[in-house]
């Protein structure tokens, strides 16, 4: 059971206290879209084994919703971010880039 | 013969003597005792049967690896079946019985598997029961069923009650040997907040047994002086009777403590779950002794060597008068010190390496022990007690030298270190070839939310097996014990075993799993341990292995001609030892079981009657039964007396979120399917909530209530649901739109007045002009009403003159009090949750839920009307122009009405022609909502059909049970009031 740390509110929270929202950074395709797009925006989903983005919302705290940097094969996390931006800041990458430097970047 | 012996026991208080019973039999045991050493010292060596052939069986081990001596413990609502007697303390009346056996104990009809059991090889149910199918039915399974499953399920209601609870520390030590005492001691120093758990009721774990010096004193003063000092610390914490069952991501433990145990019915709870997030954790688990695999290995009386001696120095029990030690270590001589100091005679030792030497050997042989080296046991001879051994060359196939006659074997194969913890959550083994033995492999530790190790292994839980090693592991101070000499490998006894030794020794006592079961496995093709242990059922008995595995493992690993470590293990999970249902449910049971929501006028609806039906957590009244009325009689009256006169529902439930903010329209209008922005103040618009793959989610009323603000009716269930929707898309997508929500569900009681006379009603509460010209329909007011402040809706989900009023949560009751007796003369009459279904199925209003199940879209449900055809964007539109979507051929909605009458049964199916590939009926539709019409007087249904509304009129069949089959014809999907003449007065 992982701990994630909201970064609207600073609590470093159990899991239970949040909800977990799926993969964090998709572009949303609505209509004048074509099939592919919508298809991949709707069904198509990544499933690393190791890095990886994710959106948590601190469901029973503060209510909001974040992003979380971490590895799936080894639950490391890297950071957790708010979730008002379309890609994970400089800091998170740098994190990442610290602790696997094999890491291609977000794709 | 096993007995007390006159004097010694450091664990139990002879002043304090308890009685219990074990199959009905009286028998003593002290204070102190466990179940297990209580039945020893009364001379009950036999306690249960085995799970497949019923052999006789005998308490093994003296902690928590016991495969055998399992019992049902307690009666009535306190029995519980599979206790393990070696780590169960004994109380006064206590109630035990032993299990696996019919008729009894002594005579065992399912002891004829014995007979057979060249016939019962591993895999026997896999290759039986595949032909001729019809006998698994009818033979095998009844069969199978009638002897299958280890003690009785209880029968009645648990009287005992459970808890959880929390803790968090920077060190959690599991463990109270020497190893994890020392970790512990050492970390608290440091003035980290440490938590120690010790699975049993003592401290120490072998040492004050197994003897040696620490810091120049016994070890028993030794760890007494650590934990007075550890109990000092105000940053230290220790827990006796609290095994650690699982460990998890990011230092999540759980604890499993045995509060209540021994003294049932005091009012403390029974199992404590501690669950506990630990910076770090040091598993100082130690290690578990394994048998050696010999035929007769389990005829009662083959012990391990560590327990017997664990019996004879903690409880003062002599498990049998001789005892021959059967070994390839030299930690299995200081059993023999232990009998001998004990007055007891050891015939023997047979040491299944050449030339074995060392410390402990010598002052056993100077005691006068004959020492057999390179010898084995051929054969235990004996049947429910171990009579005496044969004994054989270890190098051999089991020629018989000698017999030595005992009642006791002592057997050593080495010792594995207790690797649970640390495998658990991701730690890796490497195969220890000194010891014989799988140890935490210290470059790949669990770890943790930062990546580093978040787990140590410390002491013989890490493969430091011996006194001294074990404490410079765990940084503790210097030690000395008897140097041992190394160890040899023996993994079958004698070595070159014939299939009629091999086809009696035991690796899995619990589950007979056999050294020729793992031996055919692996002649089978089951050349994967995870397979084997599938196919054999070797360690998935409720002891999950803890004897047998390296044994099997090194077993499969030599019939595979390769290395243990290729072989590998397999996969350690939670929990450690088994935990009590209670323990998991914790305080969430009964009453408590889940928060209950009550509107502000629950306690007239549970004064009053009220069927209750679950809605969410909410408890809504599905009807008011009166005196001699059955529920069916009761919703018939309430809709008769709200569509001839005047009825009132409770609607609090129902969802209330207010959305505000200069960009709410366009929000609104994103979130539903219709045009929100330009609904004006003072009116009321059905709206419908799509999600991204186009079905429907939600519907509800959607209020202006300013220029920047509108209200959004939710259904009952979905409240929370769609607020964190909105918020969703308000904080991941739209960020820069300028809109704030806020669920004011609870805010507000929510009271619908509903019937001819309802104006009357409100009429007579006064205050704010209700007629029809002021507050015509689908639109709102607020003002006073009866006193009361009031936001009115003009809404109806039942097609009659209906007004929806809200109030402040507070003055709910009382409002609603206020309605009953103004309506009083009105015929005014509450109405349940089934009123109102039935009542909006009438007028074909359709039900998230029902109608709706997460694939069908709003055009499938004939409310194409509800959808913008002006707007570019909506959550679900691009969905909804997919091919499959935009598409005739879809299950639509129609009415369906019997031909006889009657009611469809809610959810059969409209079969086709023809068959699919399966063989089964085509399918053309199905039904929704059923109910019966007393407005009607008949049963009408809503179902979604393929084309439906081309259809109307065609007549269609549905199958039901018992061969029935119902006829329905295509109809309308509005049975009541067309025109929408009542409701629109």
């Amino acid at each position: 059971m992982l701990t994630l740390t909201c970064p609207c509110c600073g609590m470093t929270v159990e899991e239970t206290e949040l909800a977990p929202g799926g993969e964090a950074h998709l572009k949303r395709f609505g209509p004048g879209s074509s099939d592919a797009e919508f298809e991949g925006y709707l069904f198509a989903r990544k499933n690393p084994r190791g890095v990886h983005f994710e959106r948590w919302r601190h469901a029973y705290g503060c209510g909001k919703w974040f992003l979380a940097a971490r590895c799936t094969a080894t639950l490391e996390v890297f950071g957790t971010y708010p979730a008002q931006t379309t890609e994970p800041p400089a800091s998170i990458v740098a994190a990442i880039k610290a602790r696997r430097p094999d890491w291609e970047g977000l794709k | 013969m096993s007995t007390r012996l006159a004097t010694g026991g450091r664990l139990i208080d002879r002043t304090k003597p308890l009685g219990f019973r074990f199959n009905g039999k009286r028998l003593k045991g002290f204070a102190g005792d466990t179940l297990a050493s209580a039945l020893l010292g009364a001379d009950q060596m036999l306690v249960g049967r085995s799970f497949k052939y019923h052999r006789p069986r005998g308490i093994i081990a003296s902690g928590v690896e016991e495969p055998n001596a399992l019992v049902g413990l307690g009666t009535g609502a306190r029995f519980e079946p599979d206790q393990r007697t070696t780590t169960t303390e004994l109380f006064d009346g206590a109630e035990t019985s032993s299990q696996n056996h019919w008729p009894s104990l002594e005579t065992d009809i399912g002891v004829l598997n014995n007979w057979a059991y060249r016939f019962l090889p591993a895999g026997f149910y896999y290759k039986t029961f595949m032909f001729p199918r019809a006998a698994w039915k009818h033979v095998f399974e009844p069969i199978v069923r009638q002897s299958a499953g280890l003690g009785k399920v209880p029968t009645e209601r648990d009287a005992d009650r459970y808890e959880h609870a929390y803790a968090f520390c920077d060190l959690l030590v599991v463990g109270g040997g020497v190893a994890g005492l020392s970790a512990a001691l050492e970390a608290g120093r440091a003035g980290k907040r440490v938590i120690v758990w010790e699975q049993t009721a003592h401290w120490g774990g072998r040492s004050p047994v197994d003897g040696g010096q620490i810091d120049g004193m016994a070890p028993e003063d030794w760890v007494a002086g650590v934990l007075e000092q550890l109990a000092a610390m105000p940053n230290g914490s220790l827990r006796a009777r609290c095994m650690a069952a699982g460990l998890y991501d990011h230092g999540y433990v759980l604890g499993y403590e045995s509060v209540g145990d021994a003294t049932p019915g005091d009012g403390r709870p029974r199992h404590r779950l501690w669950r506990v997030r630990a910076g770090q954790i040091v598993t100082a688990t130690g290690a578990i002794e394994r048998p050696l695999a010999f035929a007769g290995n389990d005829v009662p009386g083959v012990m391990l060597a560590s327990a017997v001696r664990d019996y004879v120095v903690n409880w003062a029990v002599s498990p049998g008068d001789r005892t021959v030690i059967v070994t390839n270590n030299d930690d299995a001589y200081r059993t023999a010190l232990v009998l001998l100091d004990a007055g007891l005679v050891v015939p023997a030792v047979l040491d299944a390496r050449e030339t074995p030497t060392g410390e402990l050997i010598e002052a056993v042989r100077a005691r006068g022990v004959r020492v057999l080296a390179g010898r084995g046991v051929a054969k235990v001879k004996g049947g429910k007690r171990v009579q005496g051994v044969q004994v054989c060359a270890q190098a051999g196939e089991g020629a018989v030298l000698e017999e030595i006659g005992c009642d006791c074997v002592a057997m050593s194969g080495g010792w594995s270190p207790v690797v649970h913890l640390w495998s658990h959550c991701g730690g890796k083994l490497l195969w220890d070839e000194a010891n014989a033995c799988f140890r935490p492999d210290p470059s790949r530790p669990p770890t943790g939310a930062d990546g580093a190790a978040m787990v140590r292994a410390v002491g013989a839980a890490n493969g430091a097996l011996r006194l001294p090693e074990a404490l410079a592991d765990a940084g503790g101070p210097p030690a000395v014990a008897a140097a041992e000499g190394p160890m040899a490998p023996v993994w079958v006894m004698p070595q070159g075993a014939p299939p009629a030794l091999r086809f009696k020794a035991f690796l899995d006592y619990q589950n007979d799993v056999k050294v020729s079961d793992v031996q055919l496995a692996a002649r089978e093709g089951y050349e994967s341990v995870e397979h084997t242990k599938r196919y054999t059922t070797l360690g998935m008995a409720t002891d999950q292995g803890k004897l047998s595995n390296i044994n099997g493992l090194a077993i499969l690993s030599d019939a595979l001609g390769q290395a243990i470590p290729v072989t590998g293990t397999t996969t350690f999970r939670p929990p450690y030892t088994p935990i009590s249902f209670g323990a998991i449910a914790g305080e969430a049971r009964g009453e408590i079981f889940q928060p209950l929501r009550r509107t502000p006028m629950h306690e007239w609806h549970e004064a009053n009657g009220a069927h209750w039906e679950p809605v969410g957590l909410w408890r809504r009244p599905y009807s008011y039964p009166r005196a001699g009325e059955g529920l069916r009689d009761a919703v018939n009256r309430e809709i008769s007396n709200t569509r001839n006169s005047l009825g009132m529902l409770d609607a609090s439930t129902l969802g209330k979120i207010v959305v505000k903010g200069p960009d709410a329209g366009k929000f609104l209008d994103m979130l539903y399917t219709n045009m929100m922005s330009t609904l004006p103040v003072g009116k009321c618009r059905y709206g419908l909530m799509c999600n991204e793959n186009g079905f429907l989610m939600d519907d509800g009323v959607v209020v202006r209530l300013s220029e920047d603000s509108w209200l959004c009716h939710t259904t009952s269930g979905g409240a929370d649901r769609i607020h964190g929707w909105m918020e969703d898309w308000l904080q991941c997508e739209w960020w820069d739109w300028k809109v704030y929500t806020a669920n004011l569900t609870e805010q507000f009681a929510q009271v619908a007045i509903v019937g001819p006379n309802a104006r009357k009603l409100l009429e007579k509460l006064g205050g704010m002009d209700v007629s029809k010209e002021a507050l015509p329909f689908m639109t709102w007011a607020e003002g006073e009403l009866g006193g009361f402040r009031a936001r009115i809706f003009r809404i109806s989900f039942s097609g009659e003159l209906s007004y929806e009023i809200a109030v402040p949560a507070s003055e709910g009751m009382a409002f609603w009090k206020a309605c009953l007796a103004a309506g009083e003369e009105f015929g005014a009459m509450p109405y349940g949750t089934e009123a109102l279904h039935v009542m909006r199925a009438e007028k074909g209003f359709i039900m998230i839920g029902d109608e709706s199940d997460g694939t069908v879209i709003p055009q499938d449900l004939g409310l194409g009307w509800a959808i913008s055809k002006k707007k570019e964007d909506y959550l679900g539109k691009r969905a909804q122009q997919r091919s499959f979507m935009d598409n005739p051929d879809r299950w639509q909605l129609v009415g369906l009405e019997t031909l006889d009458g009657s009611v469809l049964p809610d959810g059969v199916y409209a079969v086709a022609e023809g068959h699919n590939p399966n063989g089964q009926r085509n399918v053309q539709g199905r039904v929704t909502s059923t109910y019966f019409s007393p407005t009607l007087g008949k049963g009408i249904a809503m179902g979604l059909v393929h084309r439906g509304p081309d259809r109307m009129g065609e007549v269609l069949d549905f199958p039901a049970d018992a061969g029935k089959v119902f006829r329905a014809r295509i109809v309308d999907p509005v049975f009541y009031d067309k025109d929408g003449e009542k409701q629109n007065v």
